[in-house]
């Protein structure tokens, strides 16, 4: 009798545990919906407003005269058109820019990620006197906005005669480096000059990455490479920098990207019209205006538009393609120390 | 022969010498020399021969160059203090911004890896000509296909929101009008603040992956809400990385600022190396001298894990 007394209170409690436990869960799992929904809307929203302007322009540079002139069109072209891309293709050269432009860059890149590997390594695995100056030196060529030293690398490079050693050659005159009319190379050399000595476009940020990477993988790699008689320039090549695989992923894409993208230097060091892309899309406005006689400025839009289509097609290619890797590789690279 | 006598340890720092020389060079050439050099253009006068195509010599003339940029130059003030106050505006709010969509973000859900892409596109496109090229189109294009412009009262013109009612609306209810003008201001700056958060947002998603499970783990053992959770674990952890990101937001959004255009128009549209020195010179002052007090400021509030 007094056992089924308890027992019954037993299962009372045990089932008032229960309803609790279901209401909890219960709670849990609508709060979990809210939030879905809230990140839902927010990352909808906030995606629109990035990709709005490019969906825009990709829809407007298929348009047909009569499609933009008609109010109901929207998005969606009734006559789409290859025109705009047929002109802005001739224009802006796109082919031949398009090529030396990838030349340009991809030199570079390559240029930019075996210097600034080596330097990173250098000041994460050596101690030498005046370490701590020099990466103090690093970090002010992050800080310092390089509007602070253009007009010196301008005159610099304009006037370019280090130690008078071209002076030397040619009669004790300095040459021009700089881009413009029979420019030397087209007016590449100086940011190849600079990018050779760990100072081209960033080169402090990926330093920085470089040496934070090597900073954290453990010594006995290198030890045991020693051990096995590798040289010090064969441990870095060729045992290190495999392993170094999410920085370089990540410098590689910053250094195209960046490098693709800047106009501060191209407009410096004047690089000539056949190789900077850039130039080519300021242009392709008053091309199309004056040569094709286009004269309605929406029409002339859209002929932008394509042009602008075709300068990002290649950043948007290898950022599809390696853009698993690459976020990846940013957590992974080091930035974060 | 000398190399023999070298001790093992010499040998090693003369590696990593070598290692490093090529910066060292660099640095030296273009960053050292180019920094004293504009020091120099800004204490003297420039003299341009003529007919020359190349060459100047410059002659010393103190502080006049910055005399005449402090107190006679027409906008040059102006363009510095519209540059700062801006500058510390965006900061704050893409700060913000970047963190909270990093937590977003660095929560499991489906098609995270697209959203990342999205958010992370802006850096990929970010090149002035193109963005020139977008502004116009913006400007031009009529309809809804525009995100939120610039301007408050050109958006509340075509997107069918009447935002001038809203605004009165709030403005009604009582809330302090500064306020108001920095949420509006933060509505209508969207766009650039989406745009330009794109690098630090990754980097508080990678400080966020770092954080280790377990600190949550005992976080939740020990009865602690979410909120509490994001203040005692979460913020703790990733605020190393504040500081990073706003010397990366200075920079990045400083090379973009009017003071910048004005130097440079001055250096090369107006031919006066002196005057543009003084103002690259100044403004990089600034903008060292804030990057400075806000980093001791933080850096004082800030936890390091090691």
């Amino acid at each position: 009798m007094r056992v089924s007394k308890f027992k019954k209170k037993i299962q009372i409690i045990y089932a008032e545990k229960q309803l609790g436990n279901e209401r909890h869960r219960v709670v849990r799992q609508f709060k979990g919906f809210l939030m879905a929904i809230l990140r839902a809307i927010l990352i909808i929203g906030l995606s629109y407003v990035i990709l709005g302007p490019l969906i825009g322009i990709i829809a407007n540079s298929f348009f047909s005269n009569s499609d933009k002139y008609s109010p109901i069109i929207y998005l969606i072209p009734q006559n789409p058109t290859l025109e705009r891309y047929r002109i802005a293709l001739l224009r802006m050269d796109y082919w031949n820019v398009m090529r030396n432009m990838l030349i340009y860059v991809a030199g570079l890149t390559v240029i930019q990620l075996f210097i600034c590997s080596m330097v990173g390594y250098g000041f994460a695995r050596y101690t030498f006197p005046f370490k701590k100056l020099l990466f103090a030196c690093v970090v002010i060529m992050i800080v310092i906005p390089s509007h602070t030293v253009m007009l010196p690398l301008f005159t610099t490079f304009r006037e370019f005669n280090p130690f008078g050693l071209v002076g030397l050659f040619n009669d004790g005159e300095s040459i021009n480096l700089l881009g413009g009319g029979s420019a030397i190379a087209g007016g590449v050399l100086p940011m190849f000059i600079m990018t050779l000595f760990g100072c081209g476009l960033r080169a402090g940020l990926y330093i920085y990455i470089f040496n934070q990477f090597f900073r954290a993988l453990p010594k006995e790699i290198e030890e045991a490479a020693e051990i096995d008689g590798a040289g010090t320039f064969y441990t870095y090549m060729f045992i290190m920098m495999p392993n170094a695989k999410p920085s370089i992923i990540t410098v590689t894409i910053f250094s195209i990207v960046w490098q693709y993208n800047d106009t501060f230097f191209t407009r410096l060091f004047n690089i000539n019209d056949n190789i900077a892309l850039s130039k080519q899309i300021t242009s392709l406005w008053a091309n199309v205006e004056n040569i094709d006689r286009v004269m309605d400025r929406s029409i002339i839009q859209l002929y932008v538009n394509a042009g602008i289509v075709l300068v990002i097609i290649p950043v948007i290619v290898l950022y599809v393609l390696l853009q698993k890797q690459f976020i990846e590789g940013v957590e992974r690279s080091g930035i974060v120390g | 022969m000398k190399l023999k006598k070298l001790t093992l340890s010499q040998k090693k720092s003369l590696k990593g010498f070598l290692f490093v020389s090529p910066f060292v060079i660099g640095f030296t050439a273009f960053y050292l020399r180019s920094l004293i050099m504009t020091v120099q253009f800004s204490f003297s006068e420039t003299i341009m021969p003529e007919g020359a195509a190349a060459g100047h010599s410059l002659s010393f003339v103190g502080f006049r160059n910055f005399i005449f940029a402090l107190t006679e130059h027409g906008s040059f003030t102006q363009d510095l203090t519209v540059s700062v106050f801006n500058m510390s505006f965006d900061v704050l709010l893409i700060i913000f911004f970047s963190l909270f969509m990093a937590i977003l973000l660095n929560q499991k859900f489906r098609g995270r890896t697209l959203t990342r892409a999205i958010f992370f596109l802006p850096v990929i496109l970010n090149s002035e000509a193109i963005n020139d090229a977008i502004i116009m189109a913006r400007a031009m294009m009529v309809g809804g296909m525009s995100p939120v412009s610039a301007d408050v009262m050109e958006a509340s013109g075509t997107a069918g929101v009447n935002v001038m009612y809203y605004i009165y609306m709030l403005n009604e209810l009582g809330l302090p009008a500064g306020l108001l003008d920095y949420v509006v201001g933060a509505v209508s700056r969207i766009n650039l603040i989406i745009t330009s958060s794109g690098v630090q947002m990754i980097i508080f998603i990678a400080a966020l992956q770092s954080i280790s499970p377990s600190l949550y783990e005992v976080a939740k053992i020990e009865g602690a809400t979410t909120y509490e959770t994001f203040w005692k674990v979460t913020f703790p952890m990733v605020s190393p990385l504040i500081i990073t990101n706003i010397v990366y937001t200075v920079v990045d959004s400083f090379i973009r600022s009017p003071v910048v255009t004005l130097s440079y128009e001055t250096i090369f549209t107006h031919i006066n190396f002196s005057l543009g020195s003084v103002f690259s010179l100044l403004s990089m002052m600034v903008v060292c001298l804030l990057l400075f007090v806000v980093c001791a400021i933080i850096s004082k509030r800030t936890f390091y894990h090691n």
